[in-house]
């Protein structure tokens, strides 16, 4: 805050769980486990889509795999619908959903 | 079978006339889906174009209504990369891709693959050579089999393209 006077506001109670509100979260672009997509496919298209390192990526593959999907990126909701429809694109099964 | 090896900045593979004809085949499928057999009621669609929002029938009305059309396009154009790379005619070939053309083909095999996936009813674990032997046994003529063959030959195709890319 710079210089100037902050009118006086008496302080706010806030709650013992503070929750960001819905509408300030970001949004996030979620990758479904599918049986016929390969698993180097899959990593490869990380790498080459978000610019992930081979670890990173191996890493989201293998949390697609094993839990059934992975959260692979996170940002402003036109930017994940961007994501989803590129990971369309190669064929990988995407969504878009509030973090 | 042919597999894809790296020749400095090409990617190359020699096909026999039956793998081009198969290669032909499931590409001009594909074209066929997106085109004039486009059906959002077939799962085929359904897989090739994902709801955005499982639980948001507008909101994934609204994605599809601004991202289908290129998306469509897109992989009617990886398609096409196939069959336009492809040796003329009924005969086998040699065929070399760029860097470019390499990403589209195995974009499109991956497209060919997740629609014989769905028909074919691929689930997680899925053993292909058992599902073939059990096939065979059943009837060595059946479209099935052969189904079932063109897509392990479409996994291994794009695994070796894959490899040659990532060397």
């Amino acid at each position: 805050m710079g210089g100037m006077a902050a009118p006086q506001v008496a302080p706010v109670e806030t709650p013992d769980t503070e929750e960001v509100p819905v509408s300030d979260r970001p949004w996030v672009t979620i990758v479904w486990d599918d049986p016929v997509n390969l698993m180097t496919y899959v990593t490869w298209v990380f790498q080459k889509l978000f610019g992930y390192s081979r670890e990173k990526a191996e890493q989201l593959m293998l949390d697609v795999h094993h839990k059934g999907k992975a959260v692979v990126s996170s940002g402003a909701r036109e930017r994940m619908e961007h994501d989803a429809s590129q990971l369309h694109a190669y064929g990988l099964w995407a969504t878009v959903d509030r973090s | 079978m042919s597999m894809f090896r790296r020749q400095g900045d090409r990617y190359v593979a020699t096909f026999a006339v039956d793998e081009v004809r198969v290669l032909r085949k499931v590409a001009s499928e594909v074209v066929g889906l997106l085109t004039d057999g486009f059906d959002h009621g077939d799962p085929v669609v359904g897989r090739l174009f994902p709801e955005a929002y499982p639980d948001d029938v507008a909101g994934s009305a609204e994605f599809r209504r601004y991202t289908e059309g290129d998306l469509k396009t897109a992989k009617i154009d990886q398609a096409g990369a196939i069959l336009a790379a492809l040796p003329d005619g009924e005969a086998g070939g040699e065929v070399r891709l760029d860097a470019e053309a390499a990403e589209a083909w195995l974009r499109a095999l991956n497209d060919a693959r997740l629609a014989m996936g769905v028909r074919l009813e691929i689930k997680d674990g899925t053993d292909l050579g058992e599902e073939l032997d059990e096939a065979v046994a059943e009837d060595p003529t059946s479209s099935r089999v052969f189904q079932l063959s063109v897509y392990a030959y479409l996994g291994y195709l794009q695994e070796s393209l894959l490899n040659a890319l990532i060397d």
